[in-house]
């Protein structure tokens, strides 16, 4: 153990020295951080309903299926959509609110579910943090609602329940919602895909290779 | 595959051939350059297309290059910090100042868990400290989980892109490599059909080894966080389903704050595979009880970038996100592929940085491998400037060989003497001028070019003719228009 303490302490010196010896290194690293350009594109500039249609055609190009619904009409949306996956078998978040687990469907809450359980489980259900609409990209936090990691991943099919109200136009955009950084996420722009055979895009490798996304227009 | 075979791919800079004859194999191999031509083009196409919607591409750019030049600047307390806050967070962090004791490092930790078998998520710092056959060496299984790693682990193949690996491989190669090493006799060449036996081959490994190696696309030193960009998921599995997980990085992966990626992931994604956004995109935080692996530990890796940064020229090439652009855009990497720069970072970020990790004592062929034209850099998310470092790489492995004894009467540096003679004083410049016009208009055709020339000058004649030196230069031109006009 201790040489390791001596590579920690060589590495340092050897950078501090490295970084000492070439010259405008002077000002106070946050001075120099805060000063650092930032002429990029950070507040959008859609209107809000150019943003969510953006957002839609988005994540249709990734090969997304997309339902838009209305709050009230929730419920009927997540059935259908259930219904025309052709599956029974759903994993569900722990927080994921109760009236989104619809009748008529083997539903296994996650309280700390064994892998195998979402192994076998044919679909999972998950709310979102935040949609981007630049990118078509849906952010998880993993909070209670949206799952463990593990949930939104080994299931061959997700189905993601996205507010109107949680997407952004741009990726900036997102980061400012962003009360403190995220200690856990995930961001998916469409299913798993490979181009690593003659680069011919292949959807669906080991994540899930059917994305579905209900935009509830609240 | 014989070792001692001369197309053998060698990427161990120690031991590989010269480029001008490393390249050869590709060049004489009219598939191989077609495979490697059909994907750049599709990357290429992918990505002008992207980056010309994108109407702040240069502000990005210039942010990018910005936030990677100042994390570099102050490296130091950039990873004291990331260590703190990782460590606060549940990580280990460890340090390792060369190849050698990331292996062990790697290793011991390995054993602790009594591991006999690891899954990997595609990682150049692991290629580049050549893990894979150390660790097979001590009894540990590596399973590689990217498509295109496996493809080449399961095919005895050698890397040829920093992000499309196996380019070079298409897809009757592939259906035979799987159909050998799976055990799939009836597999077609389809890419879909080949993406499946992946997947089935994979799922139960993802399921069962408790043990995994990756890397980091960046480290984040406000949160101690980190974050992996990818496309097929293997990553979200690696990083979620096993007991343990070991991230090994390079220390000049750091960047200063968790807002950061808003510019980093945009250029990323654009300039690696002509996408908006990579399909997955994962970021954590030392250990989430109840969520991923409860063991997480960090290898900080060094092998020379600490030497690097001491030079102010060379200090950009450590600014480098892999996004492997430059390799898209070079005329020279679409002739020759990625072998013929016997590293596991080829093209033209390669030509510079496997040199200068080898401390210039290897692989100094590389900084020649370029026409300079510039196109790396322009294309470069980061704005490094390939062309510069080159350049001065080039002035260095110079100076080394004309110093060698064996060199001393090499024609090139006997010519350069020479002309380091002659050209330090007019007078005899302008002697060496009115001979050289008589010497070479002995080998001038009546068309006023030469054709074949002796000697060194035959390496010039060989591929290209010269223009035949005019009866009078621009000295004497001016000299005799001033007698005219008075």
């Amino acid at each position: 153990m201790s040489s390791r303490t001596s590579s920690r302490q060589s590495i340092l010196e050897q950078i501090r020295t490295a970084t000492g010896a070439v010259a405008n290194h002077s000002v106070d690293t946050a001075e120099a951080y805060a000063a650092l350009p930032r002429d990029y594109v950070r507040k959008g500039s859609m209107t809000r309903e150019a943003c969510l249609e953006r957002m839609v055609e988005r994540l249709r190009e990734y090969d997304a299926e997309v339902a838009e619904t209305a709050p009230n009409q929730l419920l009927d949306t997540i059935s259908d959509q259930l219904k025309a996956s052709g599956m029974r078998v759903f994993v569900a978040p722990e927080g994921l609110p109760g009236e989104w687990l619809v009748p008529g469907f083997d539903w296994k809450v996650d309280h700390n579910l064994p892998i195998a359980e979402i192994e076998a489980a044919q679909g999972v259900v998950t709310s979102a943090f935040c949609g981007i609409a630049d990118s078509g990209t849906i952010a998880l936090h993993h909070s209670q609602a949206e799952g463990r990691r593990v949930l939104s991943l080994l299931p061959d099919w997700h189905l993601c329940i996205l507010k109107a109200s949680q997407v952004v136009e741009t990726l900036p955009e997102y980061f400012s919602r962003c009360a403190k950084p995220a200690a856990l996420a995930t961001y998916i722009s469409g299913p798993s895909a490979t181009a690593d055979i003659e680069m011919t895009r292949i959807k669906g490798v080991h994540g899930p290779r059917f994305l579905h996304v209900i935009l509830v227009r609240d | 595959m014989n070792p001692a075979s001369p197309d053998r791919v060698v990427l161990d800079p120690r031991f590989a051939p010269p480029f001008p004859q490393a390249a050869l194999p590709v060049l004489r191999n009219p598939q191989l350059r077609k495979n490697v031509a059909h994907a750049i083009d599709v990357i290429q196409a992918k990505r002008g297309k992207l980056v010309a919607e994108k109407t702040d591409w240069q502000a990005l750019r210039a942010a990018a290059s910005a936030i990677r030049s100042h994390a570099l600047e102050d490296l130091g307390t950039y990873l004291e910090q990331f260590e703190e806050r990782c460590t606060a967070a549940g990580g280990v962090v460890h340090w390792a100042a060369d190849a050698d004791e990331a292996r062990v490092i790697i290793l011991d930790l390995l054993r602790q868990e009594n591991a006999k078998e690891v899954i990997k998520i595609k990682n150049m710092t692991s290629a580049e400290i050549q893990l894979n056959p150390f660790l097979e060496a001590n009894g540990i299984n590596v399973f590689e989980t990217d498509l295109a790693e496996i493809i080449l682990q399961l095919g005895d193949e050698e890397p040829s892109h920093i992000v499309v690996p196996a380019l070079h491989v298409n897809r009757s190669q592939v259906r035979e490599i799987f159909a050998r090493r799976m055990g799939l006799e009836h597999l077609s060449d389809d890419p879909k059909e080949l993406t499946n036996a992946a997947r089935t081959y994979l799922r139960q490994k993802f399921l069962n080894i408790p043990t995994a190696i990756g890397g980091a696309n960046s480290l984040i030193a406000e949160t101690g966080s980190v974050a992996v960009v990818e496309s097929e998921g293997n990553g979200r599995m690696c990083l979620t389903l096993p007991h343990t997980l070991i991230t090994l990085a390079g220390i000049e992966k750091v960047i200063p704050r968790f807002r950061d990626l808003e510019v980093m992931l945009q250029v990323l994604a654009r300039s690696a595979t002509g996408e908006r956004m990579n399909p997955y995109t994962s970021l954590w935080t030392g250990v989430t009880p109840g969520d991923g692996p409860q063991r997480f530990h960090v290898v900080l890796l060094d092998n020379g970038r600490s030497s690097i940064l001491a030079k102010p020229k060379e200090r950009q090439t450590l600014k480098c996100i892999r996004c492997a652009a430059c390799m898209n855009a070079c005329p020279v990497y679409r002739q020759t592929g990625g072998h013929a720069y016997g590293s596991v970072y080829p093209g033209p970020i390669g030509a510079i940085l496997t040199p200068q990790l080898m401390k210039m004592e290897h692989a100094q062929s590389l900084p020649f491998a370029s026409s300079l034209c510039g196109a790396c850099y322009e294309v470069c998310p980061v704005k490094i400037n390939i062309p510069e470092v080159l350049l001065e790489l080039r002035a260095q492995v110079v100076n080394q060989e004309r110093k060698l004894a064996g060199r001393i009467f090499d024609p090139m540096y006997m010519g350069l003497r020479v002309a380091n003679f002659l050209f330090s004083n007019a007078g005899r410049f302008h002697l060496a001028q009115r001979l050289g016009r008589i010497g070479a208009r002995l080998f001038t055709r009546k068309d006023g070019w030469m054709h074949s020339l002796p000697s060194v000058g035959g390496k010039w004649t060989q591929t290209r003719d010269l223009r035949g030196l005019p009866s009078q230069n621009f000295h004497e031109w001016w000299a005799a228009r001033d007698k005219g006009a008075k």
